[in-house]
């Protein structure tokens, strides 16, 4: 019984942290219909700057519980900047170009995003562990846990349950749905598809700035972070159904609960268990769990 | 076919191709075999003083070491700061003695350095390019395994000095013998052995082990060795807990959870660079440290940069007698206060590393000239070089290296292990405590052993105190 507690409660941590640096990729190709490889650098770089403005905000001696909105701040001040100078500045170019064109360009930024990161940051680590240790430890069942994990768990599901509101309950998400359904009839109808996607590739931004910032403060913040996370990201949705933040959610879910257990009884399979999940998955439903359904035009 | 389906099937695609990229990266630095998934290699000529002399007026160095990468900050960096700052200071005559003369054989040295990212193809062509276009007279490199174990061949045709300074798989001279290929560090099995015997000499009572190791040969290697040596020190060990984590994959809370549930009396782990801080980080909030003695083979890398995050209690190492474990000398005075003085932080063990390999060849070399009766100014050829490298001894920061294993080209050196203690403010970093140094002979085979012969055998011929 202990186990399965503790395999829920590390499967719930692992999907927490996978559910917000997914939700925001598999939202942008919902919507933008582009693939962006580089998703994980914008994790990355929502990792130094979280790490770096709980370093600056710590230097002026303030309420160090203030960190925490300092991370969301920086979280959503590096998507603000970085979204809309990617959409504007290259993805708008390609959205009726090819899908290997689409890869390739976003292949492309990936790389400029790491250089630039190192050009900014440099090579050495970033630690901003004070946001963890802030915190005391939670024992559950004979397991010591740092308080963290479960701000890790709040933050990812506050962001789903706002999302869905968002994306269900607003004008906006109204919109949205419109374009992901029908971008040119949205457009005849005077939707204004381009603010669409500005607005939605910056949410997305902002979703996975949100995942490198709260991460950090648990990690060394070194160039490289986004290989790692890309990788996974990129399972996760595709277990999920790509466009689908519902799917996102689950694909998560099944990937942080599938590692954990493997971890605990298997740990030589850790990472192959997980892929051996995502083919299963694909066997028997081959657009994801919850892929969104797509009108036949005759 | 619709655009979903295709993009899904390219993205089914993305996640194959980077699964297996990731699958068959090459071993990470041996150093702690580093691995090297960039691409990108950078080249940057930086003559020493008085290098605008003709080519044959210079002692041309190529140095490769990681330049980027996630090897580059914690291990390659520091290699290329230490190569750079004692050229410099040896080119002026301003080391030391036994190395106070100028250059070598008053010689001036010129050094080329390369990156090591890329991947071991890279580093062949490279090293081509570096003996056939640059022209070199010897290249001192390499912190990946993975890089050694393909370019060790490639030495031999080329039939150039090569000489590694870094990389830690023991196979490079157990499985092979070469005649221009030297090694000046101590390979791997010193780390995990001298781990093994500070462990029953700290903690005799220990009876259960768990390790939490990189998933790949570097991870694997580490963790075999520090478990075998165990069970032969100590047969009724139990191992009660082995994880493998993916190298870079920075998040534990799982293994973590694992290795508390098992509750061993010792966490073993060689993990390096930002796996090694994250790993500390991570467990250290969750009390792993009071659950369990964790023992870093490499933590001492981590020590200047976690300063007072570092709680006391764990088992630290540096592969050989270096950074915190370093000896008291004059050399090491006078290495670390330049290192510092330039840097601004105390160098870790690829630094310490690297003064081996630089100060190995300048002992090589001038061993040679003086052997072979050559005047100021004259190098010796290369026959000449290797056979005063074979079975050299030579003074460094770390202590008397000894050429003793592979017929003279492979070192060995000592090992240090310590316990973290309480915050030195002074320092920026804990102090050490119940600091132990292993001699080499203890903690390597003897000549002509293989490592894993060696262990199996219960250490046949080992000399400790």
């Amino acid at each position: 019984m202990d186990t399965l507690i503790i395999i829920l409660m590390d499967g719930l941590v692992f999907a927490s942290w996978l559910f917000l640096i997914s939700v925001g990729l598999t939202l942008v190709f919902g919507v933008l219909r582009i693939l962006n490889l580089a998703h994980g650098n914008l994790y990355a770089l929502g990792a130094y700057a979280g790490a770096t403005s709980v370093l600056a905000y710590l230097n002026w001696d303030l309420w160090p519980y203030g960190t925490y909105f300092v991370l969301l701040l920086a979280a959503i001040g590096a998507g603000l900047i970085a979204g809309p100078l990617i959409e504007r500045g290259l993805l708008r170019w390609l959205y009726h170009r090819d899908e290997v064109l689409q890869l390739l360009a976003t292949y492309a930024l990936a790389l400029i995003l790491d250089d630039l990161m190192k050009v900014i940051w440099g090579v050495d680590p970033y630690y901003a562990f004070q946001p963890m240790q802030l915190l005391p430890r939670v024992k559950l069942a004979g397991i010591t846990y740092n308080a963290y994990s479960f701000v890790m768990i709040a933050v990812a599901l506050v962001t789903g349950i706002l999302l869905w509101l968002f994306v269900n309950r607003t004008r906006f998400g109204h919109l949205v749905q419109a374009v992901i359904h029908e971008p040119e009839m949205s457009t005849a109808m005077g939707i204004n598809v381009p603010r669409i996607y500005v607005v939605t590739f910056t949410l997305g931004a902002i979703l996975a700035a949100l995942g490198g910032a709260f991460i950090a403060p648990t990690i060394s913040v070194v160039p490289g972070l986004a290989v790692e996370v890309g990788v996974l990201s990129f399972a996760v949705v595709v277990i999920g159904g790509l466009g689908s933040p519902g799917g996102a959610a689950l694909g998560a879910l099944i990937v942080g609960l599938v590692r954990a257990a493997a971890v605990h009884k298997i740990p030589q399979m850790e990472f192959f268990t997980i892929y051996v999940v995502m083919s299963l998955v694909l066997v028997f439903r081959p657009r994801g769990l919850f892929a969104p359904e797509e009108e036949r035009k005759i | 076919m619709n655009r979903t389906v295709r993009l899904m099937r390219f993205s089914l695609l993305l996640v194959f191709v980077l699964v297996v990229a990731a699958c068959v990266q090459p071993a990470p630095p041996a150093g702690t075999g580093a691995p090297q998934a960039e691409t990108g290699a950078t080249t940057a000529t930086e003559p020493a003083p008085a290098a605008e002399e003709a080519a044959h007026d210079t002692v041309k160095i190529g140095i490769v070491t990681f330049l980027s990468g996630g090897a580059a900050a914690p291990f390659g960096v520091p290699a290329r700061n230490a190569f750079e700052v004692l050229i410099e200071q040896i080119n002026k005559g301003a080391a030391p003695a036994p190395y106070d003369t100028p250059g070598i054989g008053g010689v001036p040295i010129e050094a080329v350095y390369i990156d090591e990212s890329g991947g071991a193809d890279t580093q062949v062509a490279e090293l081509r390019r570096l003996v056939l276009d640059e022209k070199v007279d010897l290249v001192i490199g390499y912190i990946s395994s993975g890089d050694c174990g393909a370019l060790a061949p490639v030495t031999e045709e080329l039939q150039k000095l090569v000489v590694f300074f870094d990389c830690g798989t023991n196979k490079i001279f157990e499985e092979n013998s070469y005649t221009y290929l030297f090694r000046t560090s101590g390979h791997q099995i010193l780390d995990n052995v001298g781990a093994a015997r500070y462990v029953l000499q700290q903690f005799p009572d220990v009876a259960t082990i768990a390790g939490i190791n990189q998933d790949y040969a570097w991870g694997h290697d580490s963790w075999d060795t520090f478990s075998a040596s165990l069970a032969q020190l100590k047969p009724d060990i139990q191992v009660v807990q082995e994880q493998f984590p993916k190298i870079y994959a920075g998040e534990y809370s799982a293994e973590i959870s694992a290795l508390q549930a098992a509750g061993a009396d010792i966490v073993h782990s060689s993990f390096w660079g930002g796996d090694l801080e994250a790993f500390t980080i991570q467990g250290t909030s969750r009390g792993l440290n009071e659950d369990s003695v964790l023992v870093l083979t490499t933590g001492d890398t981590a020590l200047p940069r976690l300063g007072a995050n570092v709680p006391p209690g764990i088992v630290v190492g540096a592969r050989g007698p270096h950074g915190a474990l370093a000896p008291e000398n004059e050399l090491n005075d006078w290495f670390t206060t330049l290192y510092k003085d330039r840097y601004n932080v105390r160098p870790v063990y690829s630094a310490y590393h690297a003064a081996q390999g630089i100060l190995g060849v300048k002992a090589a070399y001038e061993k040679a000239i003086a052997d072979n009766g050559l005047g100021e100014g004259e190098l010796p050829s290369l026959e000449q070089v290797v056979s005063a490298f074979e079975f050299l001894e030579f003074d460094t920061p770390s202590g008397v290296i000894k050429m003793a294993l592979g017929k003279g080209h492979q070192a060995i050196e000592p090992t240090a292990y310590g316990i973290t203690g309480e915050f030195n403010a002074k320092k920026g970093e804990v102090d050490l405590v119940n600091v132990v140094e292993y001699p080499a002979e203890c903690v390597n085979p003897p000549e002509g052993v293989a490592s894993l012969d060696w262990i199996a055998s219960g250490f046949e011929g080992a000399v400790c105190p």
